[in-house]
């Protein structure tokens, strides 16, 4: 539903001039920005079906805190009431990233509003990571040890990580800028003595490890269907579950490369450029193990692993533009183009968006007991992938010919391209619109699902009943097997206990 | 609090049913709390960084408008907070050995300094009001050439105490809490896991005024 600000604004862009008020336009942009980066990305895949997943899969009868878990809901749902007055009242015009002086001294819009529910939703991020994390280490069951844990795990014990180190540095942000606005006292607008790279240095500090909490789960999710649909143990185990955690940790050191045009010092610049480059290793294992699973599997293509192989080849594509963004030099020429804004879409909604589809077509006959109808599910998601990329990849070459962000209107000769780009989201949009209409439809007169329709390994799948009882067992569970053991005797990582 | 008394008549006392043992949910509640103080770590560690970068920027104005913290009332406050943390501490054990009447009577000391500190916060902020030393517009400075530059100063000051002060607020609050559990007997020397998570983030919010205290007023004064 709240896609819809993007869709308008593809509506907008259809024509050269533009179809909306310039300013209606900067609110549309950063409505969705705000939207889907804070209210849907970062809770996404965690709050849905890691809050499902997690505990069966480490055997557990629920989280380690099952009241602050909903108290992480109800803090969300209060965040989003104040995004969502903001926009009722006027909306916001500053885009997602708040830059500072314009948010703290001149935009004349509900700032204030959306700050205060982008706060208030990063506890709601906190808490689940904080969850999580006690879960991982507390609640496993006898015999699930490190090395056997599934990779969604691993994923998401990464991603909460980064929630709880990373999320208090944008709630303290916000604060600064709030107090900004409201005393009209200088500490990042330079015409009162402050300094606005500050504020990007900790925006970004928050910011850049926050595109890996919309990634990392997408990969979790991926990890577990291409071992499930190739009917093999996925290839170097111990390398996909490391790998997470290096992301989260690499991915601390590198936000320095939003800052490239900024005014930063050229030697960060190149220190920062560097690290971005080492951060696309564990990445790129990632996409390799993947790859290398499937090697000689016996892959079948049941709509998960549709989604998979989307989400393969589409963060492939953004990654790798990634690191085109993470050269100095050619940041330069595309910075602030449509180039960052498909680079980020490939990853963030070719990644995430595709993995989190996948995963719940995966899990859906666990959560509901029930199956949806195969052939829509095939159909739906053959026509996200064309949707997606006719949507984004025209944005790659406008991007590169040197069309900017975040403007309601451009040069008459990038009208076909954009043309096509606005084409291509409308197919999206029934692409996500179909698999609304048969889930729903299917989870209430679906034919009734077995235990493990997928054959699928994993405590969620063999120990607990279909759907899964409250406290998610009938008889406490017990792991003795190496993880995702599909071809029977497979040789074992330690990853100590 | 229904559910978890129905439990407590089934197993050992304060034991959710989602956990194996007491001591799988002590270990829970702890590494809990801890992750909390780290997240917390990194809330404060906004602003030292902020703090850190303005020092940096523009030490003179920082040493001449550090000349308007008032010492006696910092250092006596750094007095009362390292003794609520002993306080409390003493409060942990009384409830380890489960002494009801020692574990009440140290946690309203604890309060009790914990609320003197606020009130001497207060006379504080109201010298800034008085001295116009609030940042905004109606900020003054005696020294011209510092005028935006000490506002940062004194931003930093109100953002970087006042966070503090709003958790002292909150802490007083839970030791508030504490005093009613622990007078219905909520607690046992079996069971006391709340007192000592509290007692974990009040020695953390203290530990962050003994950063403030010096960077704030101590540094660069005598330059
Ligand atoms: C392979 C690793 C990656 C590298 C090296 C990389 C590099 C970069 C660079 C250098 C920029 C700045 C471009 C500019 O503003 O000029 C950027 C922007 C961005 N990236 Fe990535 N990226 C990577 C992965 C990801 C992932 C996984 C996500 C999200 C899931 C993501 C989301 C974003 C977003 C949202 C922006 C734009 C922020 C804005 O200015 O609004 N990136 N990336
Ligand atoms: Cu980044």
């Amino acid at each position: 539903m709240w896609a819809a600000p993007s869709r308008w604004g593809w509506l907008n862009l259809l024509t050269p001039k533009g179809l909306f008020a310039h300013d209606t336009y900067n609110k549309l942009f950063t409505m969705h920005g705000i939207i889907m980066v804070f209210f849907f990305l970062v809770p996404s895949i965690p709050a849905t079906l890691g809050n499902f997943l997690v505990p069966p899969m480490v055997g557990a009868r629920d989280l380690a805190f099952p009241r602050i878990n909903l108290l992480s809901w109800y803090i969300y749902i209060v965040g989003g009431i104040f995004a969502i007055t903001a926009i009722v009242r006027g909306g916001v015009d500053t885009g997602w990233t708040f830059y500072a002086p314009f948010s703290s001294t001149y935009s004349n819009t509900h700032v204030i509003l959306a700050a205060i529910g982008v706060f208030v939703s990063g506890f709601s991020s906190i808490l689940t990571g904080l969850n999580f994390i006690v879960t991982v280490h507390k609640m496993r069951a006898p015999g699930m040890t490190w090395s056997r844990l599934p990779l969604f795990v691993w994923a998401h014990y990464a991603t909460s990580l980064i929630q709880v180190l990373g999320t208090p540095v944008i709630a303290i942000t916000i604060v600064l800028l709030g107090m900004e606005r409201v005393l009209h006292a200088g500490i990042f607008d330079p015409a009162l003595g402050g300094d606005p790279i500050l504020f990007q240095h900790l925006f970004w500090f928050y910011s850049h490890p926050a595109v890996y909490i919309m990634i990392l789960p997408g990969m979790g999710v991926i990890s577990e269907i291409v071992a499930c649909f190739s009917r093999k143990s996925i290839f170097g185990y111990g390398f996909v579950a490391f790998s997470s955690v290096a992301i989260a940790v690499l991915g601390f050191l590198v936000w320095g490369h939003h800052l490239f045009v900024a005014g930063q010092s050229m030697y960060a610049s190149m220190v920062f450029s560097f690290i971005s480059f080492l951060v696309a290793v564990p990445s790129a294992i990632k996409v390799f193990n993947w790859t290398a699973t499937m090697y000689r599997g016996s892959v079948s293509y049941d709509t998960p692993m549709l989604y998979a192989f989307g989400f393969i080849g589409l963060f492939t594509i953004g990654g790798l533009t990634g690191l085109f963004l993470a050269t100095m030099a050619v940041d330069v020429h595309v910075t602030d183009t449509y180039f960052v804004i498909a680079h980020f879409h490939y990853v963030m909604v070719g990644g995430m968006v595709m993995a989190y589809l996948g995963g719940v077509h995966f899990w859906f006959p666990k959560i509901t007991g029930r199956l949806y109808p195969e052939g829509w599910a095939k159909f739906a998601a053959l026509v996200v992938f064309v949707g997606f990329n006719l949507t984004f990849f025209p944005q790659f070459v406008l991007g590169y010919l040197g069309m900017p962000r975040r403007y309601a209107a451009y040069a008459d000769e990038f009208q076909i391209l954009n043309v096509m780009s606005t084409a291509g989201a409308s197919i999206l949009g029934v692409g996500y619109l179909i698999p609304m209409i048969y889930l729903a439809w299917a989870w209430r007169y679906g034919p009734k699902s077995p235990q493990n329709p997928w054959g699928a390994k994993g405590l969620e799948w063999e120990q607990s009943p279909t759907p899964p009882p409250t406290f998610n067992f009938d008889v406490p569970p017990v792991m003795n097997e190496p993880a995702y053991n599909y071809s029977g005797e497979e040789k074992e990582v330690e990853i100590g206990r | 609090m229904a559910d978890s008394e129905v439990t407590a008549l089934e197993h050992a006392p304060g034991l959710k049913h989602h956990f194996d043992d007491t001591e799988q949910q002590l270990e829970s509640s702890t590494l809990g709390m801890w992750v909390f103080l780290l997240t917390e770590i990194m809330f404060f560690g906004g602003m030292f960084g902020g703090y850190t970068v303005y020092r940096n920027l523009y030490p003179d104005a920082f040493a001449s408008s550090s000349r308007y913290m008032n010492i006696p009332i910092g250092a006596f406050n750094t007095a009362v907070l390292i003794c609520s943390s002993l306080t409390m501490a003493l409060a942990v054990r009384a409830a380890q050995l489960g002494n009801k009447k020692v574990l009440i009577w140290f946690l309203v000391f604890t309060l009790i300094l914990g609320c003197v500190f606020l009130g001497l916060k207060v006379v504080e902020y109201h010298e800034k009001w008085v001295d116009h030393h609030i940042p905004g517009p109606g900020f003054r400075y005696e020294d011209a050439r510092y005028f935006h530059q000490a506002q940062i100063l004194f931003f930093l000051y109100f953002a970087m105490t006042g966070m503090h002060a709003m958790h002292m607020v909150v802490g007083a609050g839970l030791l508030t809490t504490l005093i009613i559990m622990a007078a219905r007997n909520r607690f046992s020397a079996a069971w006391y896991t709340p007192v000592e998570m509290i007692g974990l983030y009040w020695h953390f919010v203290d530990i962050v005024w003994i950063f403030l205290f010096p960077l704030l007023y101590l540094i660069g004064r005598t330059k």
